[in-house]
């Protein structure tokens, strides 16, 4: 595959299809991915982790962690058409909760918004984000000691003091590096955008997708080299992803 | 010495359950419609019926039952090893089992056209030869989180130099003294396998081999309805071997199963 | 510093009582140590007036105000944990400056005071370090400096030495006292181990099952046994089942053999009992069987233990076995298989009335 990003139609080596890639249409495709992939890594972070937190810390019903964990084990696999029917039924122009806002009177589709946009993806991309952030996330929460907690209260801190000095501090590495790889979860999707968006949200996926079923261009070089664009975005992610995890190992143990 | 429910983590925990089951359960009234003013199973059995439901929903369960094996047959072992003599080796194994999520389905395809245009015939042309190797590598994550937790939380060297001290070979330390202890650990990457490969559209797709997740598009593309009820079906079965799991977990010990949940986490 | 008191605290888990209604008072500046078996309650309680659990009833009182529903953070209480209680994401000094941090104190107060703790508990040229880069003992004491740290009124340690190698215990345990003796500071120690607790505390609470068997010095405890239990627990007891003979003189009946025991005196002839001796009190004379002097037991050496300073012999006779504990000088001379003499001084012997069977006495919840 490498071969032949860096091959044009004739069998010549060239970087040409390599430049192809920062033209207006592909490197629009790279900037919205990129943009979907990291609101949906934070958000999905963001709330992941709260959710992961709400599940694991004492005093939650103990029956609430195995549930959790064995729906996000499905719900991190859910995606394509399955996915994209269930948000269409939800959210769609006549789905369920569209029609309950309607009757309250928010015409969610009057005001701009559609399921079927960069923020519609956004949202649905966040149903298989979080449970794969709460399946990430939760052994370094497991690994914050009670004892840590206890000793902050004793010697006067209050939740929010314990979480600002200790508790956040100890997890960043953690969520930073959970994050990333939400990034690129997100960034190689493809089954769930072009179920919900048929290609009308410019994502590099997608456009793999066409080139290589031959529907657009019938140029399998560009395809190769978009997906090398592909592949040098999804190293920079390992490449900031490795020190951060090194960094977890040193404090959880 | 537990604390109280915190109001504020319900209060999450009841948001988050609705962002989730909303969805399914817009699903499951959409598919009991089937467009008429009352509830009925008519979606359902619409596909129930459909010889290429069950044709495709086999084809993808057997290339999960081949990726699990042959995921097992490769990992377990190597595995073990890395736990008993090259501990050093995990963090770059950790970073390996984070490849397949960084690396895209469609790159791989890309990557695997590329590799196999030399393999024989009969290799590609059956689905199970090239789709569960790219399976394999998918669910590579999965299996290597479950069974580390497994290893980690039993003492490897300590079973393994009881076992040879008396008598064992390598082959029945792993297959008598090993793997009935990690049984939990492997389980639980099945499972997880499981629902990578009856969820993983994408590879399939491209690939055009007709497997359960490309048949529900390719329903979904022609009958809104029976679509639907597709959905709910795939996500419920898988959920409930999840569970399942999780009870045969429960049985085999409370260590192994809390290490269980520790992955499964 | 400050006054502590316990009344009728209880505190149960489901079908199980963790504490039942357990009262306990601690002068100012007092060590008080809470020892017992594992799942006596004695964490429990600790637990209970760190405040990081609840009660089901009873109150906790410090100083004469009740405690029993203000949280930790508002105790003005210090606790050392058993490990792994230091923030991994700070340094020594970061740590042991916490709670002033959140006092809102300024820096050159707080690093004033960081130095002069760390100083105190000997880790002065520690202090840049993390925790992972500490020993175990390191660790401890900076865990100590933290809780110290704050000034608080009542210092809880809950079985600080437990994680850590036999010498560093030692070691430590002292130092401990030491400084508790220096800032006077009340405190209460959690400990399974007896030596720890007699060796350091001005008094002993002993607990069983939820319930205290004895609160006394060390001494007491030691030498005065009240309950089974606690003649069980402390130390090495030998039991000798004896029944009164001559209450003028103290005499009773062992299994054939009439021994003086002073604090029989005054007791209902005929009366069941159990004369307490410890081992080191056995005297032991080499000679021929059957002529045994008045006052002492005809025995015979079945084994001998080796415990350094000590020798451990196991003693047998007509009516039972018996411990004794000589020098290993001492033990050389009378190999196994010697018949000798044993006799203990009257005045040292304890005792326990019975108030069921003999067999049936052990350990029982009675009290």
């Amino acid at each position: 595959m490498l071969r032949g990003a860096f091959q044009n139609q004739a069998g010549e080596y060239t970087l040409a299809e390599v430049r192809k890639l920062f033209q207006g249409q592909y490197l629009n495709a790279y900037q919205t991915s990129v943009e979907l992939s990291l609101l949906t890594a934070f958000l999905g972070g963001v709330f992941g982790l709260l959710l992961a937190y709400a599940a694991l810390r004492e005093g939650t019903p103990r029956f609430v962690r195995p549930a959790l964990t064995t729906f996000s084990g499905v719900a991190a696999n859910f995606g394509g058409v399955p996915l994209a029917f269930a948000w269409i039924a939800t959210l769609g122009t006549v789905g369920v909760v569209t029609r309950l806002l309607n009757s309250a009177g928010l015409h969610l589709y009057d005001h701009g918004f559609s399921l079927f946009s960069f923020t519609g993806l956004a949202v649905v991309y966040l149903y298989f984000q979080i449970p794969l952030m709460i399946l990430v996330i939760a052994p370094a929460i497991d690994g914050l000691r009670s004892e840590w907690r206890e000793a902050a209260s004793n010697l006067g801190a209050s939740s929010w003091q314990y979480w600002r000095h200790v508790g956040l501090p100890v997890l960043l590495p953690s969520i930073l590096g959970s994050m990333i790889l939400l990034f690129g979860n997100a960034f190689s999707a493809y089954a769930t955008a072009y179920s919900l968006t048929s290609g009308r949200v410019n994502l590099v996926p997608l456009l793999i997708g066409a080139v290589l079923t031959g529907n657009v261009l019938d140029d399998p070089h560009l395809g190769q080299a978009l997906a090398f664009g592909m592949v040098v975005v999804m190293l920079l992610a390992i490449a900031l992803y490795l020190p951060l995890q090194r960094r977890t190992a040193r404090w959880v143990r | 010495m537990s604390r109280r429910p915190s109001l504020s983590a319900l209060a999450w925990l009841l948001l988050g359950a609705a962002y989730f089951v909303v969805p399914l359960a817009a699903t499951a009234e959409f598919s009991l419609k089937g467009g008429l003013s009352r509830y009925s199973f008519a979606a359902y059995s619409s596909f129930l019926d459909d010889p290429q439901f069950r044709e495709t929903f086999w084809l993808s369960f057997k290339l999960a039952l081949e990726t699990i094996a042959i995921s097992l047959v490769l990992f377990v072992p190597t595995v073990y090893y890395v736990h008993l003599k090259l501990p050093r080796l995990r963090p770059v194994m950790i970073a390996l089992s984070l490849l397949p999520f960084v690396v895209p389905p469609v790159v791989l395809v890309v990557g695997l056209l590329g590799v196999y245009r030399g393999a024989p015939e009969w290799f590609i042309a059956k689905p199970e030869g090239f789709l569960v190797a790219g399976y394999v590598v998918l669910s590579f994550p999965f299996i290597y989180w479950s069974l580390d937790a497994g290893f980690r939380a039993i003492d490897v060297h300590t079973l393994t130099e009881a076992s040879q001290s008396l008598g064992a070979g390598w082959r029945t330390t792993l297959a008598r003294v090993i793997l009935p202890n990690i049984r939990a650990a492997a389980l639980a990457g099945a499972f997880l396998t499981l629902a990578v490969v009856m969820g993983e559209f994408t590879m399939a797709n491209l690939a055009l081999f007709n497997t359960f997740p490309v048949y529900i598009n390719y329903i979904g593309e022609t009958k809104a309805y029976p679509a639907a009820a597709l959905s709910i079906v795939s996500f419920a079965i898988t959920w409930i071997a999840m569970l399942g799991l999780l009870f045969v977990g429960r049985g085999r010990g409370r260590r192994v199963a809390q290490a269980e949940s520790a992955v499964m986490t | 510093m400050a006054h502590v008191e316990l009344r009728e605290l209880r505190r149960t888990f489901g079908p199980v009582i963790a504490l039942h209604g357990i009262d306990i008072a601690l002068e100012s500046g007092e060590f008080l140590s809470l020892l017992g078996p594992s799942g006596c309650g004695k964490t429990t309680a600790l637990r209970l007036i760190a405040g990081f659990d609840r009660p089901d009833s009873g109150r906790i009182l410090v100083d004469g105000k009740d405690m029993t529903r203000v949280p930790p953070s508002r105790r003005d209480m210090g606790m050392v944990f058993q490990a792994y209680s230091l923030f991994p994401n700070m340094s020594a000094e970061q740590n042991v400056e916490f709670g002033l941090r959140i006092r809102g104190l300024g820096r050159p107060e707080r690093a004033a005071k960081v130095a002069e703790l760390l100083e105190l508990v000997g880790l002065g040229h520690a202090g840049k370090r993390y925790p992972h880069q500490l020993s175990g003992g390191m660790q401890q004491r900076v865990a100590l400096a933290r809780a110290l740290a704050i000034e608080p009124r009542v210092l809880l340690l809950d079985e600080p030495l437990s994680a850590l190698d036999a010498k560093v215990r030692v070691q430590l345990r002292e130092e401990i006292r030491r400084i508790q003796l220096e800032l006077g500071i009340t405190t209460i120690y959690v400990t399974h181990d007896q030596e720890e607790a007699l060796s350091i505390s001005d008094r002993v609470a002993v607990l069983s099952q939820g319930r205290i068997e004895q609160i006394g010095t060390p001494v007491e405890i030691y030498g005065a046994p009240e309950t089974p239990f606690v003649a069980e627990f402390i130390g090495t007891m030998n039991r000798l089942e004896a029944t009164v003979t001559d209450p003028s003189t103290g005499e009773v009946d062992y299994g054939g053999t009439l021994l003086r025991v002073d604090v029989v005196r005054g007791r209902p002839a005929g009366e069941h009992v159990l004369v307490l001796v410890r081992p080191e009190t056995i005297e032991l004379e080499q000679g021929a069987n059957g002529s045994a002097p008045n006052g002492s037991l005809a025995v015979e050496i079945v084994s001998h233990t080796f415990l350094g300073a000590v020798t451990r012999l196991r003693l047998s006779c007509p009516a039972g076995e018996l411990t004794a504990d000589v020098s290993t000088t001492r033990a050389l001379a009378i190999p196994v298989g010697t018949q000798a003499h044993a006799s203990f001084p009257p005045a040292t012997a304890r005792l326990l009335t019975l108030e069921q069977p003999a067999s049936a006495a052990r350990d029982q919840d009675g009290r």
